[in-house]
């Protein structure tokens, strides 16, 4: 089983520990990940507000890379990154204008796409091709009685139903309960972070953030688990402005998936880029 | 907070055309962007959206003011701005109107005619970050927030130096951006994008002079959906 892997800017930099224990986890399993080689940005929610065709031609770039790779699956563990790929495909097999415009920009790069790539989330390989029952087979060590709020952030269920349902997924909660974590009631869990909106209207997004701290630490989670660069970020970097702005005292870990995960599969914690996180996280250890 | 008109009934100024003209050739652009015209008033969109407490204009409000002829208070507005696109209200539409995609046309739309105030943080965080994809062909994180907090408030990357030094000190903050080889052919798709003209099948907009109101929304292309 091996996967094209197209990491996103975002793991290059201030979520590398995102790409750390996703290439821990998928060697633990004995899944292999091959980097697209040179991958661009895939324009993220930004350039779509500039310019249309721009923006999926700079997206169907990464696609056409990796169709004449030949292999189908390419896997993007970014929110953004996933959404703006699997709309790009969209795009271009609803409008034969769009179509036609993409492939003459991709042209221009020497470049053709022929719509063969399949967009996939880690998420969805882990649970849905790996399956749970042999990730519970290799794990090494139990979660047992960890309560962790499972949050799916909005771009990874919608715009379409894709792996999981628009509002309600389960995946990581049927995940991470077959590892012994306790799920709990987290009914904000692809409720918006406020993405972009950190740097351009924070007030909004703070209190967006504030929300779903409240709701995983009144519902009793010792960790917030996430899939995005984006929501990890605004949710563990900005924790202490929500505090200063509600005069509240959330000391809430946020981890991706991968780490935790990895920690099961018996995954060294520095391999998983846990020393990399702003609020420590260690289990065994409750920090709520 | 909406601009009272005394425009004779029927007619769309001048201005108020251009905008359209140019909004509905956005939404051709988008697929599925006709079923705009299929919106119900129903408010589903308003009651999802995380964000429309802090609007000016609800997602149901733009629709109903595009309707009435006066799309140029939504292209003035905050709201298009406020939206993050977390598409809850396009998953949750029950006539499947792509609100979140149209939201992105009407900021195109704005951003194209340049209907934001100076030194407006959407605008300068876009244009850093068009502008970092040509030069490198990825985002850099450092760079982006330097260039627009330089643009936007200098005295801000004081206050953001204490976050930026806890992420340096993690690793998390790259220093250096990384070019890409095919950068020259990313240059070259950017650059031709922009005088890209096809020939286009459908016929031009037609804009019956005097169609306001719901008459208006008749000139949407028809397409099969």
């Amino acid at each position: 089983m091996e996967y094209l892997y197209y990491p996103g800017c975002s793991l290059e930099g201030a979520a590398r520990q995102y790409d750390e224990s996703l290439r821990a986890v998928f060697q633990a399993l004995g899944v292999g990940l091959r980097p697209l080689e040179d991958w661009n940005c895939c324009g993220a929610t930004i350039y779509m507000s500039v310019d249309e065709t721009t923006s999926l031609a700079v997206s169907a770039r990464n696609l056409a890379l990796a169709g004449r790779d030949g292999q189908r699956d390419l896997i993007a563990p970014c929110s953004a990154c996933y959404t703006v790929l699997l709309k790009t495909n969209r795009y271009l097999s609803e409008s034969p204008e769009l179509r036609q415009k993409v492939d003459a920009l991709l042209a221009k790069a020497g470049l053709s796409y022929r719509l063969n790539v399949t967009v996939r989330h880690p998420l969805d390989v882990l649970v849905n091709d790996v399956g749970i029952e042999r990730i519970a087979a290799a794990a090494s060590r139990r979660l047992d009685g960890l309560r962790v709020a499972p949050y799916y952030g909005c771009q990874i269920v919608r715009p379409e139903r894709g792996f999981d349902h628009s509002e309600f997924p389960e995946t990581m909660d049927r995940l991470f309960r077959a590892l012994g974590a306790e799920p709990v009631y987290y009914p904000v869990k692809t409720r918006c972070c406020g993405g972009m909106l950190m740097t351009t209207f924070r007030d909004v997004a703070l209190d967006l953030v504030r929300e779903l701290l409240s709701c995983a630490v009144e519902n009793g989670a010792e960790c917030i688990v996430t899939t995005c660069p984006m929501c990890q970020v605004n949710l563990e970097l900005y924790q202490d402005q929500v505090n200063q702005a509600f005069k509240t005292s959330y000391r809430v870990p946020v981890l991706f998936f991968t780490q935790l995960l990895g920690l099961a599969l018996g995954c060294e914690e520095k391999s998983l880029g846990l020393q990399r996180n702003l609020i420590p996280f260690q289990l065994g250890v409750a920090t709520a | 907070m909406i601009r009272q008109s005394h425009r004779l009934p029927g007619a769309l100024p001048p201005r108020e055309r251009e905008l359209r003209e140019t909004f509905l050739k956005q939404v051709e652009l988008v697929p599925g962007g006709d079923r705009l015209s299929r919106c119900l008033q129903c408010g589903t969109c308003t009651g999802s959206c995380p964000v429309s407490y802090a609007m000016d204009l609800s997602p149901r409000m733009m629709i109903a003011l595009f309707r009435a002829g006066m799309i140029e208070e939504i292209l003035h507005s905050r709201s298009i701005w406020i939206c993050a696109s977390c598409y809850m209200c396009t998953t949750r539409c029950p006539q499947q109107i792509k609100i979140t995609d149209l939201l992105y046309a009407l900021k195109r739309v704005a951003m194209e005619k340049k209907l934001y105030p100076d030194r407006f943080p959407v605008y300068l965080l876009s244009n850093s970050f068009v502008r970092l994809l040509y030069r490198y062909g990825r985002n850099h994180e450092l760079l982006l927030l330097l260039r627009f907090q330089l643009r936007r408030d200098p005295l801000q990357l004081l206050r953001m130096l204490p976050l930026g030094w806890a992420m340096y000190r993690r690793g998390r903050l790259a220093l250096w951006p990384k070019r890409i080889h095919g950068v020259s052919a990313i240059r070259q798709m950017i650059d031709a994008a922009k005088t890209l003209e096809l020939p286009r099948e459908a016929a031009p907009l037609e804009f019956v002079p005097g169609a306001i109101g719901y008459r208006a929304v008749g000139q949407l292309p028809e397409k099969a959906v």
